[in-house]
């Protein structure tokens, strides 16, 4: 029995890192190499789940339906996740079909106040036989008890796991800890972390959410993920049997996977860049990184005053289109008076 | 003078609510029956305290006294609608769906209030549908080769209540099949996005349209056209961003904010399809001559 659930959204939230242009034969290889390494899950898709491929987030290279074909060919031990927001992806138009593909793990997310637009989705994952979990994005932006009101309602309609989502990564430690010793004890369920490195701490604030009692973690091969990426796959596996935790994960494995992501999946490694700092401490989802740094160019703006913009502005997981009337507003506003 | 077009609203929350606020303002409209479900509901209560002829027998209340009323506005929720449609048409109602059931004619005021003379059941689509639609028409009108069209709305949590999130994938199922109505484009994507921050944020559309080439000088005065349309039954409508070009799609957007009748002004979302359903029972209150219902 193993301590801790890895899940592993390389090929969904990496999918960020390359404005979702991954290629059919690297998801065949990363799948290949990740089932090989004995990872339980392993998350296919878009950046933003099922049916997010849009002009507001970025258009996919490879449809929602040969991801998932592509990756279910390669994977024989490996359960298959999607994640789904529902407001982008639909039951009959986008779940329904994945999981008649193949899909055996669903995700099912939501900002971190606003849980009950998942009850239809978890339910109809659990009534096709999938494990269903719920995602509670941007968890920065909600307090312990808040976070417990939000889960207890997803653990309510059938979630069997519900994971906080730090999209911003924008906690501290000790934030982690205050909310993971509230959730532990007020749910039936298991409660999971998926960690950004915003502020370089992806890797301490998956620690500490173990700690204080999380069983299910995300992490991504060499952290590929949206804005300075995720807890490191391979770094967290390390950490885990360093500390005693259980995962069924070979650490040998486990980095010949990260040396064979790094070698056909990743364009570039993941660095906490200076706008991926910003975005953390103004508490702004990661996945706005590349188009702040475009809408700023285009605007002549300083991409740091933008994320700050946004985040007093309070933005969540989706919402791009502010980015540009944002930058419009620091551009007006900074332009000298006639 | 003619007498007031006699109305019921079938659902009692915060959009039943709000439009019967509306209708007790509405010069050609009249409330004959306030409907809930739940006699302690808070839609049910602040009804009764406007001395408005309340029920809380649901469905049954319009089966019960079906003179009360010639229009139906049914507030509840898609699932309900389905349930409650062919009860209605047996009755003889004409109704205007706020549900995004998607079984009635699209209704969009700024394009088509003229065109439902006909029409037994009207759908207004969705919240998102009457911000978008008439922007991607004018859009439609003006591009020829649309080759995907896609609307983002976010509105705030506050706004939306319980049927509006079980209802959640119709929203965009709804929207999305309105905008390939109004456009012709057969590609088109819904998004719908719930902010909870405090103050809650107006509700705002963005508009995004893939074309080869843009012809912005054509239409921008389009734009301001159907904004200034839109405007005269949604005070509230207002263009944040007029149409840009970049990177081979045209962005526009607008923020709705409501008129503050029974929630405050940032739920624009609530009140642009109130406003756009009274605008539309209003078009019938003025065509009096017309087929009222059909029986099934």
């Amino acid at each position: 029995m193993n301590d801790i659930l890895i899940s592993d959204p390389t090929l969904r939230d990496g999918n960020h890192a390359v404005s979702h242009q991954l290629t059919a034969a690297q998801i065949a290889t990363y799948c290949r190499g990740a089932d090989e390494a004995g990872i339980p899950i392993v998350e296919v898709g878009h950046g933003n789940g099922l049916a997010a491929s849009s002009l507001q987030l970025g258009q996919s290279l490879v449809s929602d339906r040969e991801m998932l074909q592509v990756a279910r060919a390669n994977l024989q031990r490996s359960r298959l996740g999607v994640f789904i927001i529902p407001g982008f992806g639909t039951i009959p138009r986008d779940l329904a079909p994945a999981l008649d593909l193949g899909a055996d793990a669903v995700r099912v997310g939501s900002h971190c106040t606003e849980a009950d637009v998942t009850a239809r989705h978890l339910a109809y994952a659990r009534e096709r036989g999938a494990s269903a979990y719920g995602n509670l994005m941007m968890c920065h932006m909600a307090d312990p008890a808040k976070l417990l009101v939000e889960c207890r309602k997803m653990q309510s309609y059938g979630a069997q796991g519900v994971v906080l989502m730090d999209s911003a990564g924008a906690l501290l430690p000790a934030d982690v800890r205050a909310r993971f010793e509230v959730l532990v004890g007020g749910l039936d369920i298991p409660v999971g972390f998926h960690a950004h490195n915003n502020l370089g701490l992806a890797i301490a604030n998956s620690l500490a959410a173990v700690e204080a009692g999380a069983r299910i973690l995300d992490g991504t091969a060499r952290g590929f993920g949206a804005g300075a990426g995720n807890a490191q796959l391979e770094v967290l596996v390390a950490v885990l049997q360093k500390t005693g935790y259980a995962t069924g994960i070979d650490l040998y494995k486990v980095l010949d996977l990260s040396d064979l992501a790094e070698k056909h999946v990743l364009k570039t490694i993941p660095l906490v860049r200076p706008t991926s700092v910003v975005s953390g401490m103004a508490g702004v989802v990661s996945t706005f990184a590349r188009h702040v740094d475009r809408i700023s160019l285009q605007y002549g703006i300083d991409p740091r005053d933008l994320f700050f913009a946004l985040g007093r502005r309070k933005v969540v997981a989706g919402q791009e289109d502010i980015i540009i009337e944002a930058a419009m507003d620091l551009a007006q506003a900074s332009r000298p008076a006639a | 003078m003619r007498s007031k077009l006699r109305v019921a609203i079938l659902g009692s929350g915060k959009i039943g609510t709000d439009l019967l606020v509306k209708i007790l303002r509405s010069p050609l409209l009249e409330c004959g029956l306030f409907i809930g479900r739940n006699p302690d509901s808070p839609g049910v209560q602040h009804a009764r305290t406007l001395g408005v002829p309340v029920s809380a027998a649901g469905l049954q209340a319009i089966v019960d006294s079906p003179g009360c009323c010639d229009v139906v506005f049914d507030a509840t929720s898609a699932a309900d609608h389905l349930r409650s449609w062919p009860v209605l048409r047996a009755l003889g109602k004409r109704v205007i769906d706020l549900t995004p059931s998607r079984l009635g004619a699209l209704a969009v005021p700024a394009i088509n209030l003229h065109a439902l003379a006909d029409a037994a059941n009207v759908s207004m689509i969705s919240c998102g549908g009457q911000a978008s639609t008439p922007l991607a028409h004018a859009i439609a009108r003006t591009h020829a080769n649309i080759e995907y069209i896609e609307v983002v709305s976010s509105i705030a949590s506050l706004s939306a209540g319980p049927a509006t999130r079980a209802n959640i994938d119709e929203y965009v199922d709804t929207t999305e099949s309105a905008l390939r109505h109004f456009t012709g484009c057969a590609e088109a994507k819904a998004i719908l996005i719930l902010n909870p921050a405090e103050p809650p944020i107006h509700m705002q559309t963005t508009v995004s349209a893939k074309v080869a080439r843009a012809d912005l000088d054509r239409l921008r005065p389009e734009i301001d056209r159907v904004v200034a349309g839109i405007k005269s039954y949604v005070p509230g409508y207002q263009l944040v961003v007029p149409p840009v070009y970049d990177h081979d799609r045209i962005v526009v957007m607008v923020r709705v904010s409501g008129l503050g009748d029974s929630l405050p002004a940032y739920a624009g979302n609530l009140d642009i399809i109130n406003c756009a359903a009274i605008a539309t029972a209003e078009q019938f209150a003025r065509q009096p001559a017309l087929p009222l219902a059909r029986s099934a």
